[in-house]
């Protein structure tokens, strides 16, 4: 397996993105492509899980958007993320916080985490 | 299996190959063995592990012992006994065709093993033969089952070819090949790539 590292090392950009887990709150910057034009868009959302490691790992990001609950999983390592923001720490006790589709309203609130 | 990004920042499911270093163990020629070849050694291994019959093999050839022996046609008079052939055979943007055994899946049934449909139906009278094969052929003609009718049996474990995959880098420093798809059999298994 060492040899997968030698590859991942190979393509590996530093993208230093601020530390984050589920529950946070985050904004995405990404780049989309508009025929020729390039613009950022930002997604805003709580995480609600980090996947995978290295190379090939995701997370996904959870909004509510005019009342419908979208999802967004993003690539780590994808070269059309520009930046990441992290608003908010959550305080969550599962790495994986699926429940939070089935809640909504007040239901749906995450304590803050004070470091 | 991993995945990169091209240029155009689309994410390229890949396969990680340790292709070489290779050495010639014997080159097979038309006037002494009938054809030519050229063997090709991977992957060193202990004396003590090598038989005497293939100890004088490697001897010949003035090398190590190696695990893996296997023929290949095409490099001509290129080659001498002895030598040692790296990645650097291939190059970017190449197509190769890579063969290996398929991962065992055991007995199974012909649903997974032939991509048969099952019966398709839970309800209409059917009890327990969802995944059934149906019928095997006509009555008192021919009163038999004809030969290579697809039934259940032993599944994977067989040699298969993924062909024309698509080189995306290789990393000579330690002889590793990228290739754009994935590869028949298990993680560590043993590949012979050819051009």
């Amino acid at each position: 397996m060492d040899l997968m590292k030698v590859v991942e090392k190979e393509y590996a950009v530093d993208k230093n993105f601020p530390a984050f887990r589920s529950g946070d709150t985050i904004t995405v910057h990404y780049k989309i492509k508009e025929g020729e034009k390039e613009r950022i868009q930002q997604f805003k959302g709580v995480v609600l899980q980090r996947k995978g490691s290295s190379g090939t790992a995701s997370f996904t990001v959870r909004k509510m958007s005019g009342g419908v609950g979208v999802e967004r999983i993003f690539p780590l390592a994808s070269p059309f993320i520009e930046k990441i923001e992290v608003n908010k720490h959550g305080k969550v006790r599962r790495a994986r916080i699926f429940y939070l589709r089935e809640l909504t309203g007040k239901k749906a609130r995450i304590k803050e985490r004070k470091f | 299996m991993t995945s990169v990004y091209n240029e155009e920042g689309k994410n390229i499911p890949c396969t990680v190959i340790e292709a070489g270093p290779c050495a010639v163990t014997q080159i097979k020629t038309v006037d002494h063995d009938g054809y030519d070849a050229v063997q090709l050694g991977f992957e060193e291994k202990k004396e003590k592990h090598t038989t005497r019959a293939m100890g004088g093999h490697f001897k010949k050839a003035g090398i190590t012992p190696r695990k893996k022996l296997a023929e290949f046609t095409g490099f001509g008079d290129s080659v001498k006994l002895g030598d040692v052939l790296t990645v650097d055979l291939f190059n970017d943007d190449t197509w190769l065709d890579v063969r290996g055994v398929s991962k065992g899946k055991g007995f199974q049934g012909v649903v997974k093993r032939y991509n048969f449909h099952g019966v398709g139906d839970a309800t209409h009278g059917q009890h327990n033969r969802l995944r059934a094969p149906g019928s095997l052929g006509a009555s008192s003609y021919p009163s038999r089952v004809f030969k290579g009718m697809r039934m259940a049996g032993r599944t994977g474990g067989k040699q298969v070819m993924a062909i024309s995959l698509r080189v995306i880098k290789l990393i000579p420093e330690e002889n590793l090949l990228l290739v754009k798809g994935s590869v028949p059999g298990p993680n560590g298994s043993y590949l012979i790539i050819t051009k």
